[in-house]
């Protein structure tokens, strides 16, 4: 008869033994990730600081832990700053109001073809994401259908352009990020049990009182990610602008992108790309704390 | 035996009941056909007889599709992005997994970073990623190319190999595992007979997420390829002056090809299940 | 390959086994030996710590302290594929990438066995399901998953067939069945069945021998005519069936009986039948056993006056009536409905009267509601 005393207390089946197992799985990925990642991220922020050899070659810096680089930067690419964010939030909430009822009727209202919609909703995306830009481009442009469709039914005047505007460059902004925000949509309103809206109705709600009330709020698990999927590309991108937008509409990706291959002006890009990602995990902090998500991943 | 008449709502209150019912779905349809305008434009202008720029249409002809490698670079830059594709999500799908089971099975330390870690790429904007990798590679004196484009690659799709894989792996139902070893499977033969088979489809769907994010890649990918090209490169920088149609014959079939994978996947899916 | 070989045969011996999880202790110092071949129940409410018992004797729960043996084997840090003990989950837990086949024969097959075949299909004839060999799992209805469980478990020939409330899931007619079907494929194969249950008929039903657990210890082992009639604690009394338990003070006794004062009447007891250690003492009847009958009516043995009807229910076997005594407690007696007794309506005045050797008596101690309510989790 032996008496056991066991230290280990087990709370999944797999746990325990062999204590270096998990490590060992995850040493290659992290090992990846961290030179590939977060080296060069620290790398970055020592690039902010540095200084342009007086006299030197054009991509010779010293360190000079100027943190002036940062106002610098910052007043420079003022304007692109606030765009980037306009943008970002006018695509995001034009994202939302399209793919909501779409997700809604995937959801709800589809039947049989459920699997066959979910599939038509990723589908464009299998084109390359530059192909449907230009396309758009080329559609709305002056060769395309809809302008002179337009202007024969006086809808816009003969000297207005849909192409080369801020217009265009949110529009292709929401259409290339509508499945980011389709998709965790509908995960979330799948999730909602029929019968609590059946439930709603027996209490006395109509159609629009329940959404208010019932499926809405269900389903916001779905709407923050969903803008937050939407938003984070959608803050950085600069494709959008550069193929549908004009010299005006330029946002931040294009002056970061600008001063590594034009400009070459590397301190200033590195600044801008910090503070870019600064205010993006400040406003996604912010937003996850009052929607009270936390464990998103 | 008289027949008592069945009542019927006036046209208005039958108009409007109608509508409210199927808004929705009529929402729908006109969703589905704004998604897929640039596609059945680029799928239409792909047999346009264009010669160098496709921007007017001149007519239908089939030898775009015949002679897909017509223009120049089309090929080399596609092949390369097949190349960089594959390997990239063979690496990124082998790393990601492992990460998935080790935060996905076991407590360890340091989780709750772990988890963060893997989230942070997927938060930071790709211009960052794709600069401070190329900024990092000049001060070591790593010329832009392809290695470090694959190398870039890797990195940002490991997170979404690991969020989709763990996502399986969480809805494994432990008693699996444990009938398997109450039926004489040691550990080893546990997971090679059950748990492996079982978390399969979440590797396999996070694969193609992982080789989709690659192929379509422009930003990361222009940051740190330097002269070599990409398919998505070769769009970007062919826009100005006209995408030559064999693009669009690419485009389109990497469309149909995806979509009858999907398609195929459904459908052993719903196979499996009879 | 792991090493379960039939050689270890024999009785389950658990010596002392105790669980905790942290400050909770699940199961309390524990001491039980299940004989071979016996049809073992272990019954209680839930979070009684039943099923961790049970997970503890297949392996996949390690004991805080204590030992388990089977025969002269000590299996108690064994893993799970070294035991020779199988179990049947209680959702099932088929494995759904597999055929029903390949289900059946996993455990074969972990064990090198090369021609699965003939054993497969014996068992699957077993459960009379021998036609579902190629489909899926998820294409079974639940009785047929339960059926192929059992044989995927069986078709090993485990020292030890456990069960975890297999049952649970199917509905009553279908449960009914499965019960006398699991009962008839004990005796054919003669293997050892633990079987753990929340539902006392269904204990009842099946088991040889029934262990009832409480808070991680057991209560009562005995055969179920041995629990049910002879209750050794109000929990046991009132979770087995249904009990009245009414509290008085030991007033004489003589050599064979006891005479118990209750609330003013007075109740003849054996002592062979009275647990309470001292003069204050639960005296328990059993409804089925209590013939009521108008006060003016001739009735013998232990006698009860001054009830007052306050429900009547027609249950189709019998009718149930709650009896208000004039010490305000509440006395269920149920009344075959055997065309004997005319029906009494509530409001009328009746006697209550049994046999004298039907009482059992409790120690005063005890708690009168223990096992008869079922508390929500909190």
């Amino acid at each position: 008869m032996a008496f056991l005393q066991s230290a280990v207390t087990r709370a999944g089946f797999f746990t325990g033994k062999k204590g270096r197992l998990p490590y060992l799985l995850l040493l290659p990925g992290m090992l990846w990730l961290f030179t590939f990642f977060i080296l060069p991220i620290i790398n970055l922020a020592g690039t902010s600081t540095q200084t342009p050899v007086v006299g030197g070659d054009t991509g010779q810096y010293v360190q000079t832990f100027r943190f002036a680089n940062y106002v610098d930067a910052f007043n420079a690419a003022r304007p692109q700053f606030a765009r980037s964010f306009i943008y970002a939030t006018l695509a995001t909430l034009l994202a939302l109001a399209i793919s909501y009822p779409l997700a809604y009727a995937i959801a709800f209202r589809s039947g049989r073809f459920k699997n066959i919609l979910l599939v038509l909703v990723v589908a464009p995306f299998f084109t390359s994401f530059l192909l449907r830009t230009v396309a758009w481009k080329q559609i709305l442009g002056e060769e395309g259908f809809v302008v002179p469709t337009l202007r024969a039914m006086h809808i816009i005047g003969p000297q207005t352009t849909l192409t080369a505007s801020a217009l265009a460059v949110v529009t292709g902004m929401t259409y290339n990020f509508l499945p980011f925000m389709t998709l965790p949509l509908y995960a979330s309103l799948e999730r909602i049990d029929p019968r609590t809206l059946e439930a709603s109705n027996d209490l006395y709600a109509n159609g629009i009182t329940t959404f208010r009330k019932v499926t809405f709020p269900l389903s916001m698990p779905g709407v923050v990610a969903g803008t937050l999927l939407t938003f984070i590309p959608a803050a950085g991108d600069y494709v959008n602008a550069a193929i549908l937008g004009n010299p005006n509409t330029t946002m931040i990706g294009n002056v970061i992108d600008s001063r590594f291959f034009r400009i070459v002006d590397y301190p200033t890009a590195a600044s801008l790309s910090f503070m870019l990602m600064a205010a993006i995990l400040i406003l996604v902090t912010i937003y996850i704390r009052r929607s009270g998500t936390d464990e998103l991943v | 035996m008289s027949t008592i008449p069945i009542p019927t709502l006036p046209v208005s209150k039958r108009i409007s009941r109608w509508f409210g019912r199927n808004l929705i779905r009529i929402y729908a349809v006109l969703g589905f056909t704004y998604l897929f305008i640039p596609v059945i434009y680029t799928i239409a202008f792909s047999f346009n007889n264009s010669g160098k720029s496709n921007l007017v249409w001149r007519g239908f002809t089939f030898n775009n599709w015949m002679n897909p490698c017509g223009a120049p670079d089309v090929c080399s830059a596609l092949g390369n992005s097949l190349k960089i594709g594959l390997i990239a999500t063979t690496v990124a799908t082998i790393l990601g997994t492992l990460i998935a089971f080790a935060i996905g099975r076991h407590r360890f330390r340091g989780r709750a970073t772990t988890n963060l870690l893997i989230f942070l790429p997927m938060a930071t904007p790709e211009v960052v990623l794709g600069s401070s990798l190329l900024a990092m590679f000049l001060a070591f004196r790593i010329n832009p190319g392809f290695w470090p484009t694959v190398a870039a690659h890797v990195m940002f799709c490991i997170s979404f190999v690991v969020v989709t894989v763990k996502a399986r792996i969480a809805s494994l139902d432990p008693r699996l595992e444990q009938a398997a070893m109450d039926l004489y499977a040691n550990e080893r033969e546990t997971f090679r007979r059950v748990t492996l088979p079982l978390v399969m489809p979440g590797i396999a769907g996070a694969a193609l997420l992982a080789f989709s994010l690659s192929f379509d890649d422009f930003i990361i990918t222009n940051f740190n390829s330097g002269t070599m090209n990409t398919f998505p490169k070769f769009v970007y920088t062919s826009a100005a002056r006209g995408i030559p149609a064999q693009a669009n014959v690419i485009g389109s079939s990497m469309f149909l090809i995806a979509l009858v994978i999907v398609v195929a996947g459904q459908l052993v899916n719903r196979k499996k299940a009879r | 390959m792991s090493d379960a070989s039939s050689s270890s045969h024999g009785d389950l011996k658990l010596t002392r086994v105790t669980k905790s999880f942290g400050d909770f202790t699940a199961v309390d110092d524990l001491t039980l030996t299940i004989p071979e071949g016996s049809f073992f129940a272990l019954l209680g409410p839930s979070g009684c710590g039943k099923t961790t018992t049970l997970r503890m004797i297949a392996g996949l729960e390690e004991p805080t302290a204590g030992s388990i043996y089977i025969g002269a084997t000590d299996i108690t840090t064994k893993k799970p594929y070294q035991r020779p003990v199988n179990t049947v989950f209680q959702n099932y837990a088929l494995f759904p990438h597999l055929s029903i086949f390949e289900n059946v024969a996993f455990g074969l097959r972990r064990r090198g066995v090369k021609d699965v075949k003939e054993q497969v299909e014996k068992v699957l004839k077993l459960v009379e399901l021998p036609h579902l060999a190629d489909r899926k799992p998820t294409q079974l209805s639940g009785g047929q998953q339960q059926r192929i469980a059992l044989a995927r478990a069986i078709v090993n020939r485990p020292a030890l067939l456990l069960l975890d409330e297999p049952l649970g899931a199917l509905d009553l007619k279908l449960r009914r069945q499965m019960q006398i079907e699991l009962k008839w494929i004990q005796t054919e194969v003669g293997l050892t069945f633990v079987h753990v249950t929340h539902d006392q008929e269904e204990a009842m039903t099946m088991a040889d021998t029934i262990a009832v657990m409480n808070e991680g210890r057991i209560e009562q082992m005995g055969s179920p005519a041995e629990l049910y009639e002879s209750p050794r604690t109000a929990f046991v009394a009132n979770f087995l069936g249904q009990s009245n338990l009414i509290r008085g003070e030991i007033s004489s006794s003589d050599a064979d009986q006891s005479v118990v004062e209750v609330h003013g009447q007075k109740i003849a007891i054996l002592k062979t039948r009275n647990r309470a250690a001292g003069k204050s003492i639960l005296v328990g009847i059993r409804p089925e056993k209590i013939r009521i009958s108008l006060p003016d009516d001739p009735c013998t043995g232990n006698i009860l006056t001054g009830g007052i009807v306050s429900d009547v229910s027609f249950v189709g076997v019998s009718t149930q009536y709650v009896v208000e005594m004039p010490w305000k407690q509440d006395l269920m007696v149920f009344e075959q409905n055997d065309g004997g007794t005319p029906t009494l309506r509530p409001g009328d005045s009746v006697s209550l009267s049994w046999n004298a050797p039907f009482t059992f008596g409790l120690d005063g101690s005890e708690d009168v509601n223990a096992g008869s309510e079922v508390d929500d989790p909190a």
